[in-house]
């Protein structure tokens, strides 16, 4: 047994080394190549697969719905850009200051917000996931209303005008491609081990037939909450990367139009289905930029969108397939489809 | 003491704008068991079909002259934003929802979210996105008695909005179609069997859900003085809260949820602060959904395979 595991546990870390080292010399690609505008399109596509990739544990494996993940990214973009200046001169007093003192200060701020927001999660989930899915999409809206609100009051942390830390030049902008997508890899790795275990197919028991899932013993609250939870902490992570992107983090930059995004992203690509929520994600950060220009038609459109996608393909692009499904032609489909 | 009766008449008056809204939610969900985030919207149109109804039959001119705007012209207004929206209400059943009616709960629960995200946007776009003044389509009297102030247009409100849900539940109770909306909310496979028209009693549950929006779209404007493309989003949720906590799907409960939120949120804002005055509604709709999920006069419905 012990023999078997070992070059599996190997080859992992090899794999992760590896993903590791491309990264690095892609960040460097990207920095000599292409320019600054370009790099921000390319950092808001990776915070968007990652807030899509976790929404969908939630919304598409699990089939609840949350509407208010917004919440969630500002509780994590609030709680990283905090705790990242309380804890930047511990750090640099223990590692001397430089670029292993602010990587060290990020990653464990974004874990935090991360952890922030997954509590926050937990706090909403228990109490409206008990019931039927439909309650939870209104608790979340409310909820992401009221996060804001709370922000917008919050005297330690700017209030309406948003928290900027100590520094006159705002927060350090800690987000680049490397540290980006990195935590892609990482929330893609931990989603999908997730998903594709026997807790995700439990998950995906639930979305088809709740009762008939709750008949064959599965905890269903217990699964969904935890579902529920997980998802909100990639939201938050999303959010602490977000917050290190711009100078600052304004409750305005969490408004419900950014949980419409979030939808629109995992149902272009298909609800349940990974790989749909990273090319969702994408195509959010490019039209957001194509689009720049005709803002105000921009959520018009995607309201359209989503009302012409429920009635013609309610499943999304990819329906709750992989794209590797679709690549090699013929071979075996994998999870039940949305029953119709 | 004065102080507290002039928030609980403040309460029960923006309350029976909640109750009118409320009542739209819980039909719907009654029949379709859809929560229709568009009501809000609804409501929103509502509103501003009210503004133009005004603005149309001349209130300028009766304003320019000093003259008050007749009570038979506000009912007119009423009667046409009410029509309005009914046609509105409809229109969205017979374009968006009737198509996902049979699909997975999902489906119609975010085609529900579009349609609202769309009529918001749409508004903005076509009513520009600033805040409108709302014309005075009643002239505000103020009544003083022991440091309390009424104004005839909270008692208009409380007046109107009784009415309106004397008369659904005249309809509801007493006539066919009343006899149908609950047969479909019992069963609506079973009443289609039983020869009544589901898609027709769908419409009429739209029709009559969306006029008693429209009608809170009005009054909420009289009060509030201005109206803006955005304001269903708050309210429609209020709203939606006060459905829950009477007992979604259920009309009197509606009506109790509503005058419940309302006051709820005036005596937060006057006791506590007026920031948390939205975060209530909320509060209030976590304890409800912990302690009583089936809410104050709902029944307990076991769920069937």
């Amino acid at each position: 047994m012990t023999e078997a595991r070992r070059p599996q546990w190997l080859k992992r870390a090899l794999i992760a080394a590896g993903i590791v080292v491309v990264l690095y010399g892609l960040e460097l690609v990207v920095q000599a190549v292409t320019i600054e505008y370009v790099q921000r399109i390319m950092l808001l596509a990776g915070i968007n697969v990652i807030l899509a990739v976790g929404l969908n544990l939630i919304n598409g494996t699990t089939g609840q719905f949350s509407i208010g993940h917004a919440g969630f990214m500002a509780v994590g973009a609030y709680g990283s850009a905090f705790l990242g200046v309380q804890l930047a001169p511990i750090v640099a007093g223990a590692l001397g200051s430089g670029p292993l003192a602010d990587g060290v200060t990020f990653n464990v701020g974004l874990v935090l917000g991360g952890l922030l927001a997954g509590g926050a999660g937990l706090l909403v989930g228990i109490p409206s996931l008990r019931l039927r899915g439909d309650y939870l999409a209104v608790v979340t809206l409310g909820f992401g209303e009221i996060i804001r609100i709370l922000f917008n009051n919050a005297k330690f942390l700017g209030g309406a005008t948003g928290y900027s830390g100590d520094n006159p030049a705002g927060l350090p902008p800690y987000t680049t491609f490397f540290w980006v997508f990195l935590w892609v890899m990482v929330v893609i790795a931990v989603i999908k081990n997730l998903t594709f275990s026997q807790t995700g197919r439990s998950l995906s028991a639930i979305r088809e037939d709740e009762i008939a899932a709750e008949a064959m013993g599965t905890p269903t609250v217990r699964l969904k909450v935890t579902a529920f939870a997980f998802s909100a902490a990639a939201a938050g992570v999303a959010g602490g990367l977000f917050a290190h992107m711009q100078s600052g983090v304004r409750p305005e930059d969490f408004r419900f139009e950014r949980s419409i995004d979030m939808i629109v992203m995992i149902i272009v690509g298909g609800l349940g289905s990974i790989s749909g929520a990273v090319l969702g994600g994408i195509f959010v950060a490019v039209s957001l930029e194509l689009m720049r220009d005709f803002q105000e038609y921009r959520l018009v459109l995607y309201a359209l969108l989503l009302i012409v996608i429920m009635i013609v393909r309610p499943q999304g692009l990819l329906g709750n397939r992989e794209i590797g499904e679709f690549l090699r032609f013929g071979k075996k489909k994998s999870g039940p489809e949305l029953s119709g | 003491m004065s102080e507290l009766v002039q928030q609980i008449i403040n309460g029960l008056s923006l309350g029976s704008i909640y109750a009118l809204i409320a009542l739209g939610y819980t039909m719907v969900y009654g029949i379709l068991k859809l929560i229709n985030f568009a009501h809000g919207e609804v409501f929103m149109i509502g509103s501003y079909a009210g503004y133009y109804a005004a603005t149309v039959f001349g209130i300028e001119r009766y304003q320019a002259s000093g003259a008050t705007f007749p009570l038979y012209m506000a009912v007119v207004v009423l009667v046409v934003a009410m029509a309005a929206a009914a046609l509105l209400g409809v229109s969205i059943e017979f374009l968006a929802y009737r198509p996902v009616r049979s699909a997975p709960r999902l489906t119609p629960l975010i085609t529900a979210i579009g349609v609202s995200l769309f009529l918001q946007n749409a508004a903005m776009l076509v009513f520009s996105p600033n805040p409108r003044a709302y014309p005075a389509i009643i002239h505000e009297v103020r009544f003083e008695a022991g440091g309390v102030i009424i104004t005839n247009i909270k008692l208009t409100i409380f007046i109107v909005a009784l009415l309106l849900m004397f008369g659904l539940h005249v309809l509801v109770q007493k006539t066919w179609t009343g006899r149908a909306m609950r047969a479909l909310s019992v069963n609506l496979d079973a009443a289609k069997l039983m020869g009544i028209d589901t898609n027709r009693t769908i419409q009429a549950t739209f029709a009559i859900g969306s006029a008693l929006a429209a009608a809170g779209g009005i009054l909420f404007g009289l009060d509030q003085i201005t109206i803006n493309p955005l304001m269903g989003v708050l309210t429609g949720l209020k709203a939606f809260v006060a459905a829950v906590l009477g007992g979604i799907g259920n009309i009197p409960g509606a009506v109790l949820g509503g005058l419940l939120i309302g006051l709820a949120e005036q005596l937060t804002a006057g006791y506590l602060s007026p920031d948390y005055r939205d975060a209530i509604t909320f509060l209030i709709l976590i304890f409800v959904l912990i302690l009583k999920p089936e809410g104050l006069l709902g029944v307990v419905r076991q769920e069937k395979v």
